[in-house]
């Protein structure tokens, strides 16, 4: 699908799909969204780009190997579940603070790595495929 | 250089193999293990039993529990006793320091293992070091690791007894439950209590396991396949060691059980049948070793004829023949060691005229084979005396044994001869005329246990006081005024003995002969249970390759096929007992834009249905799944709607990706009608079921009470107003790390699969091919 209206769709098209999938892992926690639907939504991209741009070229745009993204996301959300045990409480229990107002806490940090995660894995699995085929 | 001058073969590299700390330490502990063992002569002869208790597992009453009682005592000095001789002797062995640090080590772990099993006073510590031993003798049959026939000898030996082990297992539990208690002593004095059926089961279990790992009839195949473990070895475990094992365990239960109805004729039948059938087999071995191995079954095979009496005779018989057979065989196993080391040869037929090389082998053999043979004043002779005392001490079939005891020992007579003699006498061979001594620790070792043999038999009533009475009353479970003596006086024993050793050396002088009727009648019988055990397992890896072949077909469409067919069954059960749910608010509920997502899900099945080629099909079950989706949203399910979106895009994208490089759909060879239908079927099944579920679902009321917390708890607790979100990532976020957890892991399995180095490779072959 080597098409030029593609290629210059695709420009925005997946700048516009990464920044939404970041986006909804944001605000997640108070509207509709989160990591597991960001992740999926930054994976779309990234095949989204492959259709226009080909696997290789996609493959140098991720730069990191997806395997790696996958286990630093894992690696991510068990931190997260950990800094709760350094603190005493029972692993994954929430830890919250409050600067100026603004929520932040532990949940955030694991809904980083299930975004992680799931792009990772997902895109692990394409890759895979594309090569397969 | 005198007579050892002649046989001692100087070899620098042994004493390295001495230094290296692993061998050095196995030895040590080997002779420290004796030495202390032997300090508990006094109390042990005494009547005493010493023992350590360390609570182990208390919650389960399991113990690390050991006692020292006069038949462990026996037992115990004999694995160590002999273990420093063997160790020793491995040491010199082995062909290279590796293999010799390997094979000291295994033996010494195989020592400790024995050890512990013969002074466990607990019956699951008892099991376990019965299990070690059993995995230990694996790894000893099995150590010359590149020949397949020593993989399948070790294989053997631990399937038969390891199987054994599970059932003796078993019975173990069934005592230690019935009796209340695990402590081994506990549990022999328990046992006449037990109800009739409790004692008869776990004495059933406990026989097969004995009589596996003491290699009885039906069970005797492992034993000679085991020689294919190096010589040190065969002498230690198959001889001296492990196959005695089961003996000890007859032993130790002995007191309890020895009353029992089956006790006598099993144990004296299965006996019998085992040292008579083992000494013919015997007479037909070329090799040396093999001719071996059937004489230790037939050891065993007395042992357990003699144990199945409770007269002090027989038991006094079986103890004595312990240890006399201990010494001698692991003598002889090691003579052909050095015979083999020295000549690369264990076929009996092709050697001669060793003497002259191995002179201390020589005489080790001689006096180990007279040993065997009974001939006076070895050890030898004492212990058939008792033998024959014992067998007409047994009530009910005196005769039977008496004949068997003769038959057997008639024909050890004729293998003593061929082992002592047939090797060194005569004129030089072919293959010895370039024999060569061995180093110190081997010509030794068999030599001190052939002395040992003759000194004992010259000065039983010590040995007797302090190593076999005690034994003997451990089994008897009582005291006893039995005494060895080397001269009992003219009697009936002794005329039996002159019989066996004329019958003796008449099969030896006539052996040609002998051999060539036996192989006659070898020649026509049928099955032998070595065939057995090869049809039972190659039944069982026929039917594993079998139904692997028929489930694992590799094919996506079956195994989807499988699930729904099961899954139909499931169903169609629960509808059949249940009756089919009715629709709860009738049509009357349903809402317009309820059925707009219907007809999307309806007519993108229908398209994916008839499809004439896969882009239409694919879009359909987009279509589908976008109805769903739909569906997920008038409920109120944003997140569940938006993540079916993303997956339903995802997939779409996916096989788009694919399906260039799939054939076309008319291109696929069409089904036959019947699978066409059978798959319809189930296919059609699995919907109604799953709509049946459903309706089935919507019937019950649901229960609120998680919501309303989660709806109360979500801000306050969770700090955020997505009820589905907080529940994500914080109430339940265990659940969200195992899912994340197996996303990542399946995404690196399926690219594992796919992207597997051979695979590429044989892409990559074909591709160039086509």
């Amino acid at each position: 699908m080597d098409t030029l209206i593609l290629k210059a769709a695709t420009r925005l098209l997946v700048a516009l799909l990464l920044i939404v999938s970041v986006y909804l892992l944001l605000r997640g926690h108070n509207l509709p969204g989160g990591g597991f639907i960001g992740g999926l939504a930054a994976a779309v991209a990234m095949i989204l780009y492959a259709l226009a741009h080909g696997w290789r070229e996609t493959k140098q745009v991720v730069r990191f190997d997806p395997r790696a993204i996958a286990m630093t996301g894992v690696a991510v959300a068990v931190f997260a579940g950990l800094l709760a045990a350094l603190a005493g409480l029972p692993f994954l229990t929430g830890l919250w603070a409050f600067p100026g107002g603004v929520p932040l806490g532990t949940p955030l940090l694991f809904d980083i790595g299930v975004y992680l995660a799931v792009f990772g894995g997902v895109i692990t699995l394409v890759f895979a495929i594309e090569r397969e085929t | 250089m005198g007579v050892t001058g002649t046989e001692t073969k100087h070899d620098s590299a042994l004493l390295t193999r001495f230094a290296d700390p692993l061998i050095a330490c196995c030895v040590l502990v080997a002779v420290a293990l004796t030495g202390w063992l032997a300090s508990f002569a006094g109390p042990v002869a005494a009547g005493g039993a010493p023992e350590f208790v360390w609570d182990w597992v208390p919650n389960l009453g399991i113990a690390f529990a050991v006692r020292l009682d006069g038949l462990s005592f026996l037992f115990s000095l004999l694995i160590c006793g002999i273990g420093v001789l063997v160790l020793a002797y491995a040491a010199a062995y082995a062909a290279t320091m590796d293999k010799a640090r390997r094979l000291v080590g295994l033996l010494a772990a195989f020592m400790l293992a024995m050890l512990g099993l013969v002074v466990a006073d607990d019956l699951i510590l008892l099991f376990i070091f019965w299990e070690l031993t059993t995995i230990i003798s694996y790894l000893l049959i099995g150590f010359d690791h590149e020949s397949a026939k020593a993989r399948k000898a070790a294989l053997q030996g631990l399937l038969v007894t390891a199987a054994g082990g599970l059932i003796l297992l078993a019975g173990l539990v069934v005592l230690g439950q019935a009796a209340g208690t695990y402590r081994l002593s506990g549990v022999i004095e328990a046992i006449p209590t037990l109800p009739d059926g409790t004692a008869t089961t776990a004495l059933v279990l406990l026989l097969f396991g004995a009589f596996t790992k003491s290699a009885q009839v039906p069970f005797h195949f492992w034993l000679p396949n085991a020689m294919a473990a190096p010589t040190p070895a065969s002498a230690y475990l198959h001889s001296a060691t492990m196959v005695k094992a089961g003996v000890f365990l007859l032993m130790r239960f002995h007191p309890a059980y020895s009353d029992h109805e089956l006790w006598f004729p099993v144990l004296t039948i299965v006996g019998a049948i085992t040292a008579v059938w083992a000494s013919i087999a015997a007479l037909r071995q070329d090799d040396l070793k093999q001719m071996l191995a059937h004489t230790t079954v037939m050891g065993l095979g007395s042992l357990t004829m003699f144990l199945g009496g409770s007269a002090p005779e027989a038991v006094a018989a079986a103890v004595t023949f312990l240890l006399v057979h201990a010494l001698y065989k692991c003598a002889l196993f090691l003579v052909i060691g050095v015979i083999d080391h020295g000549t690369g040869t264990r076929q009996w037929q092709v050697l001669g005229g060793l003497r002259t090389a191995l002179p201390i082998t020589t005489v080790a053999a001689a006096t180990a084979a007279l040993s065997m043979a009974g001939f006076p004043p070895f050890l030898g002779f004492i212990g058939k005396e008792l033998k024959y005392e014992g067998a007409l001490a047994i009530a009910g079939e005196p005769y039977l044994i008496v004949v068997a005891a003769v038959a057997a020992n008639a024909m050890m007579v004729a293998v003593a001869a061929v082992i002592a003699l047939k090797p060194f006498y005569g004129a030089r061979t072919p293959a010895t005329i370039d024999a060569h001594g061995s180093t110190w620790p081997m010509w030794s070792a068999p030599l001190v246990l052939g002395v040992l043999g003759l000194l004992f038999g010259l000065a039983p009533d010590h040995l007797g006081d302090w190593l076999v009475v005690p034994a003997i009353e451990s089994t008897l479970g009582g005291q006893t005024d039995m005494y060895l003596a080397l001269w009992h006086g003219v009697n009936v024993p002794l005329m039996l003995s002159i019989v066996t050793a004329g019958l003796g050396i008449a099969i030896f002088w006539q052996f040609t002969a002998v051999r060539a009727g036996l192989a006659r009648v070898f020649a026509r019988l049928p099955r032998t249970a070595s065939d057995v055990y090869d049809a039972i397992v190659d039944a069982t890896l026929a039917l594993g390759v079998w139904q692997t072949r028929r489930l694992q077909t590799g094919r996506l469409v079956n195994y989807t096929l499988a699930t729904g067919f099961v899954l139909v069954l499931v169903l169609g059960w629960a509808l059949v007992r249940h009756g089919w749910p009715g629709i709860p608010n009738g049509w009357s509920g349903v809402r317009p834009w309820e059925l707009v997502a219907v007809g999307l899900i309806v007519a993108g099945a229908a398209t994916a249905l008839t499809g004439r080629s896969r882009l239409p099909a694919l879009v359909g079950l987009g279509a589908v799944g976008l109805g769903i989706a739909l569906v997920f949203l008038q409920f109120g399910a944003v997140d569940v709607a938006i993540t079916q979106f993303m997956v339903e895009t995802l997939i779409v994208l996916l096989v788009a990706a694919v399906v260039p490089r799939l054939p076309r759909l008319n291109a696929v060879p069409a089904q036959s009608r019947l699978r066409q239908w059978s798959r319809t079927a189930v296919s059609a099944g699995v919907g109604l079921g799953a709509f049946a579920v459903l309706l089935a679902l919507v019937a019950i009321p649901v229960d609120r009470s998680l919501t309303a917390y989660f709806e109360a708890e979500s801000v306050p607790t969770g700090h955020g107003r997505n009820i589905v979100n907080v529940i994500l990532v914080d109430f339940r976020a265990l659940d969200t790390l195992g899912e994340i957890v197996v996303v990542v892991l399946a995404a690196v399995g399926a690219w594992a699969v796919l992207r597997w180095p051979g695979r590429r490779r044989r892409r990559a072959e074909a591709t160039q091919e086509g």
